[in-house]
């Protein structure tokens, strides 16, 4: 056997939580395998158990702390199933919304402007010392600006809608606890238009950087993959709810307009021992090709259209560029994410505005069910939720899958293939490990805490013979 | 008609009445001494210490101490203080207090009184010991994990609810509030109007179906500290 080398990146940097890639190479500096690791276990579906049911959606949401709302949202819709609430209020469904689409635009706002316009404006090789946010900062103070008062925003919307900016209550089973005030509606209309006017711009920018760089991002971690989301009826794009639609890498429908409550007739999780995060793939196509992407990218593919006017044009002009089939290059995610941005911004004008907001009926109930699923389509991708509960109100079976899960499989193939293009027979660089991260930073993992470095990366690389041997190691 | 005393907290003079505790003479008075015990419809218990204060310079549970003639009282000190704050920490760390998901946030008196208190990072450590929850009663779900022993279920139950619910078992740490039955809450004769139900002052014993229904903002303890109701009387009081 020939000498083996492995790279290890610890921490993967400008992500939410904590990760660490490994890469082996051969005698010759080929690589010949390359992995993304998640080292977290939080446990929730265990402890969770024996807990009341409504306790839930407040509990969960503690998963994470950039966004708690999905988890809010989708256990919330979890226990409307559990008590019988098959239609909410007009006022209940439309304040979960406007959180939600809140909580979509400062998690997308976050990403884009703090975790990833660094490799975007400064390059990927450019010097780890300005290429973070605060290297932004100083370069281009009105991006960076706006990147904080996006984020703000979205937070305020959370704010208003479930108590908090994070962690609140707003959502519980059957509806929801406040309707919108009109001096709080107020207050958040009267940014409203300077959000959408700043939206349009970070899509401007995410958009002319795929196209301008496309002939290299062509190459850059893409790969043929299915595409999951939930549909509206009607087929268009819906962060809060739908059916199951998955299309292949030619855009063919594999599955429509499927009833989420049976979602675990066509999903199921493979576990490996080199990772603590599972992973999901389509029962009928096996573990080989039964995986998927989930997220902004995947949510736009899926889509027939968008309804609100500027992201549905922007939905064509992404389209285009591609004759109408998916895209499935990794790094048109930013681009994506930024389309969501501008449609999540319509979206909420739209709800300020509607006099349902300031409904006084706000929550239903129906005939008590032992089960429940609730899906959403979480900032990172598809969120699933699944519980059971005893007659005692308990808890007894929890079963996650969240988004960064089933990006798990797409998250290794970006990484092994830019490995593999990049860092194969030549000297390992900084900038060359930096392009394992933004591959990985395209999907926006959330690696479930709030460990991300800020300015020079922390990087390691260490140097390991076949025999586990450390032989060189350097810090960057 | 009863005779009339009068008496000093922390230099203030107070007139109260013959036989009533120092706490009911100073919530009279519009003075909030920290409690978390003893409650207003319910006799005098001197279980949690809270109350502590300085009778002419001796340590008392105001909640169990005769008002007399002259006495003087101190309570807003900063020693007493400290040591309010450290029993509420020991009832902290001795359960499993979290707070970030309890429904009883903004509603529970320990945690207001934490707050109150300015309990800021813990000093003890935290003992993690398992407590079981009870959920059988089909409107009634009590959580072991947040009771604090304060005994107002047990005595809400005999002296408002004339029944005989709940009642202390074991001893030391082992002490846990128990059922007038063989096997669980559901076998007892407990009522979700129940008193006892009403005046737990955590969250071990709540409604079932009733969490996050108000807001956060809206909720007792949000916008003003616990005992405010009781300082509102002093405008009144001067």
């Amino acid at each position: 056997m020939g000498a083996t080398k492995k790279i290890i990146i610890e921490p993967v940097t400008r992500v939410e939580g904590h990760g660490k890639v490994s890469i082996l190479l051969d005698e010759n500096g080929q690589v010949t395998r390359a992995r993304l690791h998640i080292v977290e276990f939080r446990g929730f579906e265990r402890f969770i158990q024996g807990r009341p049911y409504w306790e839930v959606p407040v509990t969960v949401q503690r998963l994470c702390g950039i966004c708690p709302v999905s988890h809010h949202l989708a256990a919330a819709k979890a226990m409307d199933v559990i008590v019988g609430a098959d239609k909410l209020t007009p006022t209940a469904e439309k304040m979960r919304r406007l959180m939600h689409y809140g909580q979509t635009y400062q998690s997308h706002a976050l990403h884009f402007f703090h975790l990833v316009s660094p490799d975007l404006l400064f390059g990927f090789d450019a010097d780890p010392a300005i290429r973070n946010i605060i290297g932004v900062i100083k370069k281009y103070p009105e991006l960076a600006v706006q990147g904080v008062m996006m984020r703000k925003f979205g937070q305020e919307v959370i704010r208003l809608t479930a108590g908090k900016k994070i962690h609140g209550t707003g959502a519980i089973p059957g509806g929801i606890n406040k309707n919108l005030s009109i001096p709080e509606r107020d207050f958040l209309l009267k940014d409203m238009d300077q959000q959408i006017e700043w939206s349009r711009g970070a899509l401007k920018i995410a958009m002319d950087y795929t196209v301008e760089h496309l002939e290299d991002l062509s190459d850059f971690g893409a790969f043929d993959s299915s595409h999951l989301s939930l549909i509206r009826e009607d087929g268009a794009m819906d962060l809060y709810d739908g059916g199951i639609r998955m299309i292949d890498s030619e855009g063919n429908k594999i599955i429509d307009h499927f009833d989420y409550q049976n979602y675990s007739d066509i999903i199921a999780e493979e576990v490996k021992d080199w990772s603590y995060m599972k992973f999901p793939f389509i029962k009928d196509m096996g573990t080989e090709n039964g995986w998927y992407r989930v997220g902004p990218l995947s949510r736009v593919n899926t889509a027939d259209f968008i309804d609100t006017p500027e992201a549905e044009i922007a939905r064509q002009e992404f389209k285009a560029l591609t004759g109408g089939k998916p895209n499935n290059l990794t790094m048109a995610y930013h681009w994506a994410r930024m389309i969501e941005v501008l449609h999540a911004a319509e979206k909420m004008k739209e709800l300020l505005l509607d006099d349902d907001l300031q409904g006084e009926d706000l929550v239903v109930k129906g005939e008590r069910r032992s089960e429940g699923v609730g899906l959403i389509e979480a900032p990172r991708g598809t969120l699933f939720h699944h519980y059971k509960v005893n007659e005692d109100d308990q808890v007894t079976m929890c079963n996650l899958i969240v988004s960064t899960t089933s990006n798990n499989v797409p998250m290794n193939l970006a990484v092994e293939k830019v490995a593999k293009k990049y860092l194969s027979g030549t000297e390992i660089t900084e900038g060359l490990l930096n392009r394992v991260e933004v591959a990985i930073r395209a999907y926006d993992p959330c690696l479930s805490c709030a460990t991300h470095a800020l300015g020079k990366m922390p990087l390691t690389v260490s140097v390991v013979d076949h025999n586990g041997q450390i032989v060189d190691k350097r810090s960057t | 008609m009863s005779e009339k005393i009068k008496f000093t907290i922390d230099g203030v003079e107070i007139e109260a009445t013959a036989g009533q505790t120092i706490m009911q003479a100073a919530d009279e008075a519009g003075i909030y001494i920290p409690r978390l015990c003893a409650h207003k419809d319910l006799l005098p218990f001197g279980s949690c210490r809270v109350c502590t204060v300085m009778v002419n310079d001796r340590p008392q549970a105001a909640c169990t101490q005769p008002v007399s003639p002259g006495m003087n009282v101190e309570s807003e000190t900063e020693e007493l203080r400290q040591i309010r704050v450290n029993l509420v920490e020991m009832l902290f760390v001795e359960g499993n207090h979290y707070c970030p998901f309890c429904e009883k946030s903004g509603n529970c008196e320990l945690q207001a009184l934490g707050y109150r208190l300015g309990m800021l990072a813990p000093k003890y450590p935290y003992m993690f010991n398992k407590h079981d929850i009870d959920a059988s009663h089909p409107d009634i779900y009590i959580d072991h994990n947040r009771c604090i022993l304060c005994a107002r279920c047990i005595r809400s139950s005999k002296e408002l609810d004339g029944k005989n619910v709940f009642q202390f078992v074991g001893r030391g740490i082992h002490k846990r509030v128990a059922f007038n039955s063989d096997t669980d809450l559901a076998a007892t004769d407990v009522s979700v109007t129940d008193k006892a139900i009403e005046n737990c002052p955590v969250g071990a014993i709540l409604k079932k179906r009733t969490a996050y229904a108000v807001p956060i903002g809206k909720r007792k303890y949000d916008s003003q500290p616990i005992g405010s109701d009781i300082e509102a009387l002093r405008a009144e009081v001067k």
